[in-house]
């Protein structure tokens, strides 16, 4: 945010050395080209987005009109109260696959951030023996590709009970290596002296975490909160392999069934407005949290 | 007997000073361990019997990786098309990340751009595949297919996700477009990380252009984003998966759209042969993680 208006002044500075005639203008012209390629660039990007919120508002006649239409003409709410009335009527009701969704997602996301940020606590301020070679593990462990572990993770997860329950969904996903690293390197940037003095002032040490490390840990946990309440919301893999009872299942899951593999011609415009509602949290919860998040992605990277 | 009894007291001294940093590392270590690290190492032993989740596992040597290597062709459809993917997937995603990101660091609006850049990306590859599917629908309803024969470049429509011809290239572009995300977030933070005053002593040493300044100043500051960045594609183009069966299907016409972990899928939790699925599962892993070591190589001895 600050560094804007360094930018800026660095600019000048760049420009004063250039005497004040055609080659300012041209460079004034070249930022306005600038401009205009990245808004393009950006409109290009958005393009499926935009798509998306234009046809969720379509009537059923402007959805199969040919030639197709990029945006909507008559702008309708019918498309969501057909989507709540259909599954409604049906045997397992829209609402209850929120609900599947925000639960599922919820605890995910406070399991995962207590248990990165302690163990990154524990390990950058506590730095007992061992810490360092179990970093290396965990830092080896981000090339794991999610779905090496998957067939092992099904039998472990069979073998204790949990398959089709809500608890499959949750607990495997609450240690991952990303959210781990992304909590330790902003760990490092907390002064040792804040602690020792907590220390002398006679603090517990789950009070020094609670209440000292947790709030200065903020722009980390909030980062984890966006990238672990993303991938739940959106994981398609394990609520399709943990998970038989249809009561249980989560958006991702539901969305195919109701578009029911290639889209049905009359549920079109349900998926239309389904797919929005299920795109709007992750979208609006980035835009809360996006100067928190670049606050932690600063400190993110691997000294190589 | 005295070493005995400092060894007693040693131990306990340790204990006792660090028996807090052991405890609070201990949930996510636990978590971790059985669902991350364990799997991975059981995923290979698993590769070495005929597993199939009904009768008790049999040790049967290589014969996964005979039976994958020499007689499944599916198997190596499924490489094939997963090598192209992450070739180009890869690079092309991580470069393309890095450009945006360095031309709208330099912008006005910063943020307001890295948003609608970034959006894409966090929403489901499930929920966006049904509206890419409009885009490259298979009949002239398609935006695509439309645009194509109003302007006279095609008379009938292309069967985007029919065609076996067609199918890799709609998955990759769709994919490119969904994979600028997490490396993009973290090359714009490190961007903004890096140490302001440089610029100006360069611009005194000669530096002439913002293409130098990139060069010399820029990219030898931003390292570990760029390793960190690395290291997630890689993962990410060897894992293609969603964007591929929502797009395709599970299988897809003449396996078009095979990729590794579908094949993966299909054994494991289709055809319940787990040893199988095991040592497709053990070569995606080996082979992420070689050409995961090999990229962090290259960019941390590249100057």
């Amino acid at each position: 945010m600050n560094n804007d208006g360094k930018t800026v002044k660095e600019m000048a500075t760049f420009k004063r050395k250039r005497p004040l005639s055609a080659a300012r203008l041209r460079s004034k012209g070249a930022w306005a080209a600038v401009y205009i390629l990245m808004t393009l660039v950006v409109c290009f990007t958005m393009l499926p987005l935009v798509y998306l919120v234009s046809t969720a508002f379509k009537p059923l006649s402007e959805l199969f009109v040919f030639p197709p239409q990029f945006f909507v003409r008559n702008p309708t709410l019918k498309n969501f109260s057909d989507l709540l009335l259909s599954m409604s009527s049906s045997a397992v009701p829209f609402s209850r696959y929120v609900f599947n969704s925000a639960l599922v997602t919820a605890a995910t996301v406070v399991g995962t951030i207590f248990v990165s940020t302690l163990g990154a606590y524990g390990m950058v301020k506590h730095n007992p023996p061992g810490s360092k070679l179990w970093f290396q593990i965990i830092l080896a462990a981000l090339m794991i590709s999610p779905y090496v572990t998957q067939i092992p993770r099904y039998l472990i997860i069979n073998s204790v009970g949990l398959i089709n329950s809500y608890w499959a969904l949750i607990i495997p996903s609450i240690a991952t290596a990303y959210n781990f690293f992304l909590v330790k390197q902003f760990v490092e940037q907390i002064p040792n002296t804040l602690i020792e003095a907590a220390r002398i002032d006679g603090c517990g040490e789950m009070r020094i975490y609670g209440q000292i490390i947790m709030p200065l840990l903020t722009p980390a946990w909030s980062t984890l909160m966006v990238f672990s309440f993303v991938n739940s919301w959106n994981d398609y893999f394990s609520p399709l392999i943990y998970l038989n009872d249809q009561a249980l299942k989560t958006l991702p899951l539901a969305l195919n069934t109701i578009s029911g593999g290639s889209a049905t011609i009359g549920r079109a415009g349900a998926v239309a407005a389904a797919t929005l509602l299920m795109t709007l949290p992750t979208v609006i919860l980035f835009m809360i949290s996006q100067k928190r998040v670049m606050q932690t992605m600063v400190h993110s990277g691997i000294k190589g | 007997m005295k070493t005995k009894e400092n060894f007693g007291a040693g131990a306990v001294r340790f204990i006792r000073k660090n028996w807090i940093g052991y405890a609070m590392q201990l949930p996510f270590a636990i978590l971790f361990t059985v669902f991350v690290l364990a799997p991975a190492v059981i995923a290979i032993g698993l590769s070495f019997t005929d597993y199939n989740m009904f009768q008790p596992a049999n040790f049967v040597g290589l014969k996964n990786y005979e039976l994958m290597l020499v007689d499944d062709a599916v198997f190596w459809t499924a490489v094939k098309n997963t090598l192209i993917f992450a070739v180009i997937v890869g690079p092309v995603g991580y470069l393309m990340s890095f450009f945006v990101a360095w031309v709208l660091n330099q912008l006005k609006m910063r943020n307001a751009f890295a948003l609608a850049f970034y959006a894409p990306s966090i929403t489901s590859g499930v929920a966006m595949s049904s509206v890419w599917l409009y885009f490259f629908s298979s009949d002239q309803y398609g935006l695509i297919n439309n645009l194509l024969i109003s302007v006279g470049f095609i008379d009938d429509p292309i069967l985007w996700t029919q065609n076996p011809k067609t199918i890799l290239p709609v998955i990759i572009i769709i994919s490119v477009w969904m994979s600028m995300g997490t490396g993009f977030l973290v090359f714009l933070a490190g961007l903004q990380n890096v140490d302001k005053t440089l610029y100006e002593a360069g611009a005194i040493d000669g530096v002439k252009n913002r293409f130098q300044e990139l060069k010399y100043l820029t990219l030898p500051q931003m390292k570990p984003q760029l390793l960190f960045g690395a290291i997630t594609a890689v993962t990410n183009a060897f894992g293609a998966f969603d964007v591929a069966v929502s797009v395709a299907g599970l299988p897809s016409p003449s396996y078009a759209g095979h990729t590794i972990v579908a094949h993966l899928y299909d054994y494991a939790f289709i055809r319940f042969q787990m040893g199988y699925a095991s040592a497709v599962a053990t070569v995606l892993f080996l082979v992420t993680f070689i050409v995961g070591r090999v990229v962090t190589r290259v960019l941390s001895e590249s100057e």
